[in-house]
């Protein structure tokens, strides 16, 4: 396997039909090869999330990331199409499971794929991994401090966020997941009540919390960015889909 | 941490955006990740007008002593002058 690998933004059918930009990145001399599915944060489809794509199709899986804020503001740069979610009240689950569904559709197809599926989200992606996982027949899942999951958003929130916990008997695959010890959303208590259930349901899972990480030390732009933490969470996410997205 | 927690508020106004003057008509407030500011929280205030698309959007990050100092000074400035003054039903 060389890292040769080509990149570009692509239209993919989303949920409802609606067609959706997205960006893709796979490898060239690698096949047949397993596909990730990148779920953005909620700041958006921006350069550090489409660098994760780049980083899967170099180490030789496909990987796609969704633009979900493509219906509300096409065109705008990532931090205005945001904004532009956030005052709409985010994006609704439905619409992300459909357009994380279009996604997987599309990279089964790809030629030289495997036909087997990751997925991969951080922070507000985190929980929307849970959600596709749950939701959706895929092979391994990845969620990077999601929040919300255990006990949704509160009531008085704008943004309603329920709680997935409830669904996790329904989950189709292994679930890798990658916490912070001083992250505040998830607590390492929720991450506990979770890795708890999963445990209790049988579910297949690993998780892992950080010392001295909180929220978003795999932000290489953001100042909490903790090298430790993110090298070793790296390392661990290819072993993870070495092991589950492979032949 | 995302908070999710946005408010947001009608508002009356102008502002100077990326294009010039334009009605701002909308304003959301929300503690998150920064883009710009080198902080992994900031406060972040939005003036928008959605009828000129995403793009028509004035954005602040601003730390919490920023934010509430602001805050203090626009009701000091307002305190200094005559009430309605600058209100939107003024004569």
């Amino acid at each position: 396997m060389s890292d040769a690998l080509r990149a570009e933004t692509v239209t993919i059918t989303g949920h409802n039909g609606d067609e959706i930009e997205a960006y893709l990145a796979r490898p060239l001399d690698t096949a047949p090869f397993g596909s990730v599915v990148v779920i953005h944060h909620m700041p958006g489809y921006d350069e550090a999330t489409k660098e994760m794509v780049r980083k899967f199709a170099a180490n030789g899986y496909a990987a796609l990331c969704p633009n979900l804020y493509s219906r509300v503001a096409p065109g705008a740069s990532p931090d205005d199409a945001a904004a532009a979610a956030r005052a709409q009240g985010g994006v609704a689950d439905d619409q992300v499971v459909g357009d994380v569904d279009g996604a997987a559709t599309y990279l089964r197809a790809l030629e030289g794929a495997n036909g087997k599926i990751g997925v991969i989200g951080h922070c507000s992606g985190g929980r929307q991994t849970f959600l596709s996982a749950v939701t959706l027949q895929i092979d391994a899942a990845v969620d990077c401090y999601g929040a919300a999951v255990v006990y949704g958003t509160p009531k008085d929130f704008p943004i309603t966020m329920p709680a997935l916990i409830d669904k996790a008997p329904n989950l189709s695959c292994p679930v890798l997941g990658l916490f912070g010890k001083e992250d505040k959303f998830p607590t390492p208590e929720e991450v506990t009540v979770l890795d708890e259930e999963l445990t209790k349901l049988g579910k297949e899972h690993e998780f892992h919390s950080y010392d001295g990480a909180g929220h978003s030390f795999f932000s290489v732009d953001r100042p909490s960015y903790r090298v430790e933490a993110a090298v070793d969470g790296w390392q661990k996410i290819f072993a993870f889909y070495g092991k589950h997205l492979a032949g | 941490m995302c908070t999710y927690l946005t408010e947001k508020l009608a508002i009356t106004g102008s502002g100077k955006g990326p294009n010039g003057w334009m009605g701002v008509t909308e304003a959301t407030v929300y503690v998150d990740h920064a883009v710009h500011a080198q902080f992994t929280h900031t406060l972040n205030i939005d003036f928008r007008n959605p009828e000129l698309g995403p793009s028509a959007r004035i954005a602040l990050e601003l730390t919490e002593e920023s934010a509430l100092a602001l805050a203090d000074a626009i009701h000091a400035a307002l305190g200094a002058a005559p009430a309605g003054l600058t209100s939107v039903n003024q004569s």
